[in-house]
This record gives C-alpha cells, structure tokens and sequence, in this order.
C-alpha cells in the first residue's frame, strides 16, 4: 500500500508494516476477549521516545482504516504538542481527515483524559499507557503479579488504598486509580483523572489500552463494568470542583488549574478543549470569557 | 510448656493438649529435597498435632531450613508428601493442591515467620497495612475495622499502637521481628514456621521475643514448627524436637529427654557444647 503522498511513499500506510499490524490486531483481539487482561505483543520501535504514546500510536496505528477520522487529546487538550505530533504523523503516514470535534471521530487517541462528550458506540478510545501494572509499585517482581491476577489475589491493590487513608484521611490517589473489570481483573486505566473512571464503565464506545515500553495491550469492550476499587467506609467519590469553567460556564466536568499571574490568581477551565469551545460557540460563558469575547465580535 | 520432664515416654506423636482430634495436623513422610547431587534433606517423616510445638536443630548446613521449605511448600521436594489436616476435617496433601489453594492456605491457616523481617514485611508500607494485608486479602473492605484489628494486634505484640503508621524501615530489629509475628497471626491461623525467629538479636530482645512467643503459642494453641541452631530456644518454646544432621533425622523425642537425656552422639556433642553462664 502506497499514501497519497508521494514524498513519503516509501512508507506504509499508517507506518507500521502489514505484519505487525497483524501481530498487534491479533493482541487486540485476544484483549477484547479478555477484558483487563494484560496482553503481551511485541512493541515496535516508534519514531519517538517512549513516554510520548508509543503504545497508544502502534495501537492506532493498527486499527485506522481510510475512511476513519482521527482525533488525538492530550490531557484533554487538542492543541497541545504531543497531541499536534501524533496527529500529524498520523496525516502524514495515512492521509486520512483528521478532527477536534469528538463526536465527528471513530478513532480517538488519548492521554489522560475521556472525552466530556459520552462516546458512542462505534467509536474507538486508543489510550496511551506508562505502566499498566496496577500492582507494580507494591510488587515490583513481573512472574509475581502475573501471578497474583491469574490467581485472583488482589488484596495488595487495598493495601495501597489502606496507606492512603492511614496517611491522608481520605483516598488520595486521583489519577491511575484501580478499577475491577467485569468482577475478575484489576487494571490501572492509565494515568486519567478518577474523575474519568465512571466514564468507563458499561462505556457504548470500544477502548484499547497500549503500553509500547512495557509491551502490554489490554482492552473494554462497549459496555464492560468497570468498577473503582475502595473500602466500605471510604467509598470511592470523583473530584468536586467548587467553581464552573472560567469560560464556558460548565460544571461537572474536569478543570484545569490555570496561573494567571505572580500574584496568585488563577482560574479553572475545561481540560477538554473541545467540549469548551463548542460551549462557548453555542453561547455559555463564563466568569472571565466576557470581554475577551466581546473584543473579538 | 516444657512441664514434662518426668515423662519417661517416647511416643513422640503425643499430643500436649487435650487431643480433640487424634489425627495429626500436619504429617510428612519420606521427604527428600535433592539439589543435584547434593542433598538437602533425605527421607525424613514427622507428624505435628494441633497446637504442638516442634523444633527442628542442628549445626548450619545440615537441612533445617530446606526442610522446613519443602512443608510449608515454598521448595517442592523430590520426594514425599506433606499432608495437612484443614479446619474442616479434610485431609489434603500439600503438593496436589492447585496452587491458588496452596497460596490461599498460606494466607489463612499458616504463616511463615522470616529469619530476616525483611523477608517477611513490606518495608514501604505502614505497620497498620502490614498486619492489615491478610485481612484485606481474605477480603476485608472495612477499613475502620481492618484498623482496630490491627491496632489490638500491635498491642498485643508490644508495640506502641502510635507507630500504626510508621514503616517498618523505621523500627528496630525487634520491633521488626514482633510486627511480623503480629501479620502472620492476625488470620488466626493453626500452624505457623519460623525459621530462626530469634537470630540476629541482641539477648534481651531475644528474651522478650520468647516470651511473648510462648504466650501467643498458648493462649492461641497454635501449632508452630520453629527452626533454630539454639537449643535455649527449643527448650524454652518446644514441646518435642528433631535433630539434623546432614540432611538426616538423627534423634526425634521430647525436647526435655532429648536435652537432659541425649541419646544419638551428635546430639550429645550438640548439648554438651552449650555454653553454661
């Protein structure tokens, strides 16, 4: 297969060869069979770093067709660097049309965040990985959690809850925060915000997970239960935000701390780019949009 | 414990307490762990009944701790079976069990206190979370509970239950060794190994350690297996021993016998070299 762009025709489409996009499906499926289990594949060397998505990437590049539409956030923004690389390797290697708007794509890949917007079915949430061991910090040995998810014993992910409220009060873990999958596999659903993690359960859309550096996809199908790990008396609670978005008005949805000054004022705003602008457009605003919307009309 | 100095018997599968259940809790025979051509333990039989004492002595090297790995099955032997009796009057043999109730085993009937607490704990983790870890893994959600258990726990053990929060890196060699006592116990379990529990400690901790050994010992009526060199150790805990040498069994009987009345030469030589204070 040849791209449209005749520059780079000595690549193949989406970048990957056909056979590793083979070997990689083959671990998505196995993964989508098995909901939260940790497949092992054979992670290629990507043209960027590991940390940057390298997972995330091989991921999307194995399942992007010609007629899809590409969407990538990177902590919920679609304009930040990362974001703009992905995508446009992604345009150069493909050629295929390319959006910010989440309900316009079917393949969205991301870092940190889940979409505002609830994603529908036909859609394909691609998240990017660091270490998809949820038990890797308390067990540092591989055959070991290995085996504790074979066998069930998942009672280390509590340890790591029980230190939390012994040191803070509270559970303080916001981000990675453990999930059950359909009542067998713990999984870490990568560094999102646990504001997301209700977003992931019985979700219409399909979401991959890739681990390019520790070689691991695992994957929920469209309306997998997903469950956050707590204690009966500390039961797990999203983050609360006390003020709406500085922009477009909206609650319940995930802020982003923005400094303003060196004089300690700061605002919150949408860390979904998209979702704020699209607000904004159908006139929600917020406390700081006034004018500087004004100044634009 | 050690109270039986005038039994004259050598019936050594008697049981201290009142024996409820005449079989044994645990029994093994022919046990033999080979590392090549070297052997660890050969052909070694021995039963312990609920809430019975054992010790295991010998010089280094000759196959305490290879032998006490292959019971508690964290070595698999070349030959032999273990056999142990569940809280349910079931017998089963240790290495047909699948390996989730082998491990499940581990973490409700048994516990294996470490020589070396590190061993045995999580270092990175508060004290609470150490002792609360079994309970979270038998399933325990509570968190105000798993708590107060192991508040009670650290009490028990005699560490002030202010240090609940304080990692185990931060504690002395006893406290260490105590904190792992108190994880091990806090499912209730019938049978617990320790290998060389007292090692590495200075003698007034040791003492101290004993004590409150023996007193858990008792008032729980657990069933312990303990593996040491010292035979002050075994006296003041066990209520029969073995001794090893050269991965053999040479002499099986009541600790007291088999101290004040050594039968075997090795064990005469091993009794003989006690230093008297």
């Amino acid at each position: 297969m040849k791209t449209e762009n005749s520059e780079i025709a000595t690549y193949n489409f989406a970048y990957l060869d056909e056979q590793t996009k083979r070997m990689i499906r083959r671990a998505i499926l196995k993964a989508i069979a098995i909901p939260g289990y940790q497949v092992p594949f054979a992670s290629r060397e990507m043209p960027m770093p590991y940390g940057w998505g390298t997972g995330g990437v091989q991921v999307t590049a194995s399942i992007i067709g010609r007629t899809d539409c590409l969407k990538v956030i990177d902590q919920g923004a679609d304009d930040t660097t990362n974001a703009i690389s992905i995508r446009k390797f992604f345009e150069k290697t493909t050629g295929i049309a390319t959006t910010t708007h989440t309900c316009e794509a079917t393949v969205i890949q991301t870092r940190h965040r889940i979409p505002e917007v609830p994603l529908k079915a036909g859609q394909t949430l691609v998240y990017q990985v660091p270490i998809p061991e949820p038990m890797r910090f308390l067990e540092p040995r591989e055959t070991e959690t290995r085996k504790m998810h074979a066998l069930e014993e998942y009672g280390l992910m509590h340890v790591k809850l029980y230190e939390d409220i012994a040191r803070n009060g509270r559970i303080a873990t916001t981000y990675a925060y453990p999930v059950k999958v359909e009542g067998r596999y713990v999984m870490d659903p990568s560094p999102t915000p646990k504001f997301d993690n209700p977003k992931m359960n019985d979700c219409e859309a399909l979401q991959l997970f890739g681990a390019g550096r520790e070689k691991r996809i695992y994957a929920l199908p469209p309306h997998t239960k997903v469950v956050s790990l707590d204690f009966e008396d500390h039961p797990f609670e999203v983050n609360k935000f006390e003020k709406p978005c500085a922009l477009c008005a909206a609650e319940q949805v995930y802020l982003d701390e923005v400094i303003l000054d060196d004089q300690g004022s700061r605002m919150f705003v949408c860390s979904d780019t998209d979702h704020c602008e699209e607000r904004r457009a159908a006139g929600h605003r917020g406390e700081l949009a006034g004018h500087a919307l004004e100044a634009a009309q | 414990m050690t109270s039986q100095t005038q039994s004259e018997v050598l019936d050594t599968s008697i049981a201290p307490n009142e024996g409820r259940d005449e079989r044994p809790l645990l029994s093994i025979s022919g046990l033999s762990k080979l590392y090549g051509t070297r052997i660890g333990c050969r052909d070694v039989s021995l039963e312990v009944h609920a809430g019975e004492v054992l010790a295991i002595v010998g010089e280094s090297g000759s196959g305490k701790t290879t032998l006490l790995n292959c019971i508690s099955s964290s070595l698999t032997p070349t030959a032999g079976t273990v056999t142990y009796q569940m809280r349910d009057g079931r017998v089963s043999d240790v290495f047909a069990m699948s390996e989730a109730e082998r491990r499940q085993l581990m973490r409700t009937e048994w516990g294996f206190v470490h020589q070396n607490p590190v061993d045995g704990l999580r270092m990175t983790v508060s004290a609470g979370a150490n002792v609360g870890e079994r309970l979270m893994a038998v399933g325990d959600r509570h968190y105000g509970q798993i708590r107060n258990r192991a508040t009670s726990w650290l009490d028990r053990v005699e560490i002030d239950t202010d240090r609940i929060d304080d990692q185990p890196r931060e504690f002395s060699g006893g406290m260490r060794q105590r904190l792992q006592i108190a994880r091990n116990l806090v499912t209730g379990p019938r049978l617990v190994f320790m290998d060389e529990p007292t090692g590495g400690l200075d003698v007034s901790v040791q003492a101290r350690l004993l004590d409150l050994l023996r007193t858990l010992v008792a008032d729980l009526g657990l069933a312990v297996i303990i593996v040491t060199h010292d035979l002050a150790v075994a006296r003041l805990l066990s209520d029969r021993m073995i001794v090893m040498r050269q991965g053999r069994v040479i002499e099986n009987g009541l600790t007291d016998r088999v101290l004040d009345d050594p039968q075997a030469p090795y064990t005469q030589l091993l009794v003989s070299s006690i230093l008297q204070v």
